[in-house]
């Protein structure tokens, strides 16, 4: 069975006083995704297709209208606690220092949380060594606005994965960095992942992110969304940047875009 | 260097300045004591009288920081409680802000009908002044959590507690002391209304039988002495800000602190 399995998802958006809005906004139709553990998997599709709505389903922050959507063959009823999220705003706490924001799940989550009072230096190590991994070495004490916008975003990375958890879903992370940065921080993404060999799920905008990044890359359609095609994106890993200019990668990206305008034309 | 001593000697030399200015209308033109008494001389009543101003200012200091000290407690928890609860929220702003626009001295005698005048009287009217800003902010921080950081703590199976302790209080605080320094000089206002009304002492009394007197160097030693304790009250303040939420102002600029 698959780890994350979705079936026939329906979600309706509400409104802030929580009833169905007046024109019964669809945000997804009979969306249907089955992943498998370790997969890394990229969603892509036009604007307000209910990508990042599809991420919090599968998060169990809301929860679907219709289908079925279970996680590790558990269906998902409340929020998961396996998860690392991370989102285009960093969202770094200003109060905290950056390796106290690295920190702040294992505040949270069992079993780190009764541990955490007394083996600090433990985890202060921890983190200093993951942070170190992303290339974040000597900033810990810094405050998170001290630090360039690429360098929130993997302090961000941190804080996702410090607990180690079995799947990260990333909203767009890289969305609002320059090219260059962007490009740097895939780079950081992938060794991460062929690190921790968890269950990545990136929602994104960008096609050459996506088929750098997943080996799947499934297609959403305009809203009402749903998934019109995915494709396997069969390239070894490590994938080096100097590859996304090869000639099979370039036709690879024009298929994929060729989709998604059909999405946005016809949904 | 030069510049950044000139910054914190500038609100002094203004005030010093306005002082002299002040010296110099008066005598210029020669305006009656009865009418505006010259900087120098208030400055004397402030001398001469020296221990009535002093117990009277002991005596509103007192009563401020009562009613200030009260309206923190409850502000805060009110603040909390329509800052997390949007039922809360919504059945008390209307009635708040309602309340807020009484002006206040109009209350002071019925405070006084059922408590009696002095120091009682004082503190409630203090306290009635500056409980409004106070939870106004601590909602405003409570209110306005991210939703990304919501769904990062929630996803990692944190309650509504967690959520409220890690981040909620921490982002609240500078609001709360933007609206301290704002509700300690209210709080002075309060008192010194409900003195001047309904008092048997304190500053707004003393002043208040300074004016049936014609004893105008009095009432503007009592000015005086209520703005420099209100003044240094608001620098404590904004040093405690300083000292506890620096990191709202990220470095950039240093906040405004005591001066003249």
């Amino acid at each position: 069975m698959a780890y994350i399995d979705i079936e026939d998802v329906d979600l309706v958006y509400r409104n802030s006083a929580g009833h169905e809005a007046a024109d019964g906004t669809l945000a997804l139709q009979n969306t249907s995704l089955k992943m498998e553990r370790g997969e890394f998997v990229a969603l892509v599709g036009p604007s307000g297709c209910g990508k990042s709505t599809l991420l919090k389903i599968i998060s169990g922050l809301i929860r679907a209208n219709k289908g079925k959507v279970s996680v590790g063959g558990e269906p998902v009823t409340k929020p998961l606690k396996i998860v690392g999220m991370a989102f285009q705003n960093a969202s770094l706490l200003p109060w905290r220092s950056t390796r106290e924001n690295v920190l702040l799940p294992l505040e949270i989550v069992e079993p780190h949380r009764q541990k955490f009072r007394s083996e600090k230096a433990k985890y202060e190590a921890m983190a200093n060594e993951l942070l170190a991994t992303v290339g974040l070495e000597g900033f810990g004490d810094r405050a998170p606005w001290q630090l360039s916008g690429g360098m929130q975003q993997r302090a961000q990375l941190c804080r996702a994965l410090v607990h180690e958890p079995d799947l990260l879903l990333l909203d767009e992370p890289f969305g609002a960095l320059d090219a260059f940065t962007r490009e740097e921080l895939w780079d950081v993404l992938q060794m991460l992942y062929l690190k921790r060999k968890c269950t990545v799920i990136l929602v994104t905008h960008d096609l050459r992110e996506a088929v750098y990044l997943a080996d799947t890359v499934y297609v959403m359609s305009a809203r009402p969304g749903r998934v019109i095609m995915d494709r396997k994106i069969d390239l070894p890993r490590t994938r080096k940047l100097d590859d996304l200019y090869s000639r099979d990668i370039a036709d690879l990206i024009q298929d994929l875009r060729h989709h998604i305008n059909v999405a946005k034309s016809d949904p | 260097m030069k510049s950044k001593w000139l910054e914190i000697a500038s609100p002094w030399l203004l005030t010093l300045v306005l002082i002299l200015l002040w010296e110099a209308v008066v005598n210029i033109f020669g305006i009656s004591r009865i009418i505006m008494p010259s900087a120098s001389e208030s400055f004397y009543a402030i001398y001469e009288y020296r221990v009535g101003l002093l117990q009277s200012a002991l005596t509103t200091l007192y009563a401020t920081l009562l009613g200030f000290g009260a309206a923190v407690v409850i502000g805060v928890l009110i603040g909390i409680a329509i800052g997390l609860w949007r039922p809360v929220y919504v059945a008390c702003y209307p009635l708040m802000v309602a309340f807020n626009a009484i002006p206040k001295v109009v209350i002071v005698p019925i405070f006084v009908l059922w408590i009696g005048p002095g120091l009682q009287t004082a503190s409630l009217t203090a306290f009635v002044l500056c409980f409004f800003p106070i939870v106004v902010n601590m909602a405003v921080g409570l209110a306005t959590i991210e939703p990304e950081l919501k769904d990062v703590l929630r996803a990692l199976g944190a309650k509504e507690r967690d959520i409220v302790i890690k981040v909620g209080i921490p982002r609240s605080l500078p609001y709360l002391f933007a609206s301290l320094k704002i509700a300690i000089t209210l709080a002075f206002v309060g008192a010194v209304i409900a003195e001047t009304v309904a008092g048997s002492d304190g500053v707004g009394n003393l002043m208040l039988i300074a004016s049936s007197n014609f004893n105008t160097p009095l009432m503007f030693a009592g000015i005086i002495v209520i703005a420099a304790m209100a003044t240094a009250m608001y620098g404590i303040f904004a040093i405690l800000d300083k000292r506890f939420t620096g990191w709202a102002t990220r470095g950039a600029m240093n906040v405004a602190t005591a001066g003249g």
